[in-house]
């Protein structure tokens, strides 16, 4: 087990230095000198003289590239030009927002996709398949953008259930520690606040996991359908065992194997998804910091985070593959 | 995966005509491909005579008409500037079909050389080209396609070819996998051993029966590039001019007016899911009558 670790620890390495070198490039081929693409036309000189140093863009190529690695392996992921912040500690201080959002997600497109793919597949070929075939075509087919506005209008604007945007009331009084607004309001005591964080959290979950939902509620019906025609599952039925001990014991502990690969690999376009939900829903997480950044050209910002953002994917990746290889002997030896 | 590992049942064969015509056959037969298909024709119609449809032209308004209701002379209301929403959306659609398309074709050509030379070449070409297609697949789609955009700036062209570079690994990685996996069937090696050359046997044997999988990914990426275009659009990285009749961008406006005027979402919105329900449809449809054993 601990030389598989080693060998996919081992195979991330490449990855991450082709992306250094690819996000160093993004900089270095930015429309002209990049310290005043970086500054905007109107820095001052001494402002693009100091981006210069500051980038060593007097030094050779490699020395520079050298040079931001060496800064990053230092956890120096560089400073926003537009409110002289580090970008590592205004990343880490919204992330806390972002796994929220995103677990949140998950537990909403597993809990349900789940059940709904079991339930297809009892039904397979009938009415009820049917209709769930067409919940998760919409699934995949609604962009999240579309469906996190159609959730904020039917049931912020119109029904008045739940909160349009945000992460808790505005006018709440809640001391972040952890920046989880749901582990704060339990540790300074505020049950009304953590009713109010997850009354916020609902729709943009809803709206996140709708993708992850249909393809989980797909896949599973197709694995349960699968181990279904298995020899062993007639066997069990021949002998004459009940359809939920044979649920139970012999086809859903076949089918789970396929189903936790792709709860794994929903991670990815979750936190690709986050950025659109987050900017629906004014949610002040990782995302809007990104598109925040864009949006005002502060390039590097947009570096670093699309780097951090490829660390945790991959670090979320091998810790999927390392409990798919500890469910699945048969991966750690292939 | 491969036409070459099928088993095809005898009485199937029998009446066989062919790969591609046995597979056009079970896709007629097949209702909600058939349903992809009339939704990606109107889809197609409205773009291509969106000027001869459109009661008004997309630019056009005053704002003495700002955010109508949908009504007798707008059928789907006014927006913001005043201009009649519903010509906007069928002009939307050229947007999205002409970006929705190039950018699958992009990545197609781009993910279909990397995955030919490393598929079919092997060894270190294979070794370097994956990595290359690692870097991509290490950043999640959508924030890679943001990045290209702030990186090449605002511009349908670089939109388009944002999206091809979040598609074009996958395409590669798939082409790569069903090439490794005919290098090693009985005819590819029968062929080689009378004789074929490398690229002979790439481009004449192998290419021709890998492309099944291939077409499929693009189908389905089609409905993804619609959504991604207008994702991008909506994140305020469309076409460079605010004006452009674009569906996701015409949806930022529906943001700030989602209580006075709810028609400026749903519009728009149906819009990007029809077509993408279309295509969705049809790759679904494509998949099951290319690799018969996919029947349910």
């Amino acid at each position: 087990m601990l030389k598989y670790i080693a060998r996919r620890l081992l195979m991330a390495v490449p990855v991450l230095i082709g992306l250094s070198m690819v996000l160093f490039a993004f900089i270095h081929l930015l429309p002209g000198d990049p310290a005043t693409a970086i500054l905007g036309q109107h820095a001052t000189p001494e402002r693009v003289q100091a981006m210069r140093e500051y980038l060593h863009l007097n030094d050779p190529l490699w020395q520079q590239y050298l040079n931001y690695v060496a800064n990053l392996l230092h956890g120096d992921f560089g400073i926003s030009v537009i409110n002289g912040q580090p970008v590592l500690h205004e990343f880490l201080v919204r992330f806390p927002a972002t796994i929220e959002l995103t677990v949140a997600a998950m537990i909403f497109a597993a809990g349900v996709g789940i059940p709904l793919g079991r339930f297809a597949a009892r039904h397979a070929q009938r009415w009820p398949d049917g209709v769930v075939t067409v919940v998760s075509l919409l699934g995949i087919s609604i962009p999240v953008f579309v469906l996190g506005l159609t959730l904020q209008y039917i049931f912020a604007v119109q029904l008045k259930w739940l909160p349009a945007s945000g992460r808790i009331d505005p006018r709440a009084h809640l001391v972040l520690q952890t920046n989880f607004v749901l582990i704060d309001s339990l540790l300074s005591g505020r049950i009304d606040l953590f009713i109010d964080g997850l009354a916020h959290l609902i729709l943009p979950a809803i709206a996140l996991g709708s993708i992850p939902l249909a393809i989980i509620t797909r896949i599973t019906r197709a694995s349960v359908l699968d181990v279904a025609n298995e020899d062993y599952v007639r066997t069990a039925r021949a002998k004459g065992l009940g359809e939920r001990r044979i649920d139970g014991r012999h086809v859903m502990r076949n089918a789970w194997l396929p189903v936790v690969t792709v709860l794994g690999l929903q991670v990815g376009g979750l936190l690709g998804g986050a950025v659109i939900t987050e900017t629906v829903f004014g949610w002040g997480g990782v995302g809007r910091y990104v598109v925040d950044a864009i949006n005002n050209r502060d390039y590097i910002v947009v570096q670093n985070v699309i780097l951090i953002f490829a660390l945790v994917f991959l670090v979320v990746n091998l810790v999927v593959d390392v409990l798919y290889a500890f469910l699945n002997p048969r991966i750690r030896y292939s | 995966m491969t036409a070459a590992t099928t088993v095809v049942p005898a009485a199937e064969r029998r009446a066989s005509r062919g790969l591609w015509t046995d597979a056009f056959f079970r896709l007629t037969r097949n209702k909600p491909a058939m349903l992809g298909v009339v939704l990606i024709v109107l889809f197609v119609f409205v773009a291509f005579f969106a000027p001869l449809l459109a009661p008004y032209g997309p630019l056009e308004g005053t704002l003495a008409d700002r955010l109508q209701p949908p009504g007798a002379g707008h059928p789907m209301g006014t927006d913001l500037q005043g201009r009649d929403e519903y010509s906007r959306v069928l002009y939307g659609a050229r947007v999205s079909l002409v970006a929705g398309v190039a950018s699958v074709i992009m990545g197609l050509t781009i993910g279909g050389l990397i995955g030919a030379l490393a598929g079919g070449i092997g060894g270190k070409v294979d070794t370097v080209l994956m990595r290359v297609v690692d870097v991509l697949l290490a950043v999640p789609g959508i924030l890679l396609a943001i990045g290209i955009v702030a990186w090449l700036d605002r511009g349908l062209p670089q939109i388009m070819f944002a999206v091809a570079m979040t598609n074009a690994p996958i395409f590669a990685r798939i082409l790569r996998g069903s090439l490794l996996s005919l290098r090693e069937s009985d005819y590819v090696t029968a062929s080689r051993s009378v004789g074929a050359s490398g690229p002979r046997l790439l481009l004449r044997h192998m290419l021709p029966n890998s492309l099944t999988p291939l077409i499929v990914a693009a189908t389905l990426a089609l409905a993804t590039a619609i959504i991604d275009v207008a994702g991008l659009g909506f994140l305020g990285l469309g076409p460079p001019d605010p004006r452009t009749p674009e569906w996701g961008t015409m949806l930022t406006d529906a943001t700030k007016f989602l209580r006075q005027a709810p028609w400026l979402l749903f519009f728009p919105g149906a819009a990007i899911v029809i077509s993408a329900v279309g295509f969705n449809l049809l790759g679904d449809g494509l998949r099951e009558s290319l690799d018969p054993r996919m029947k349910r």
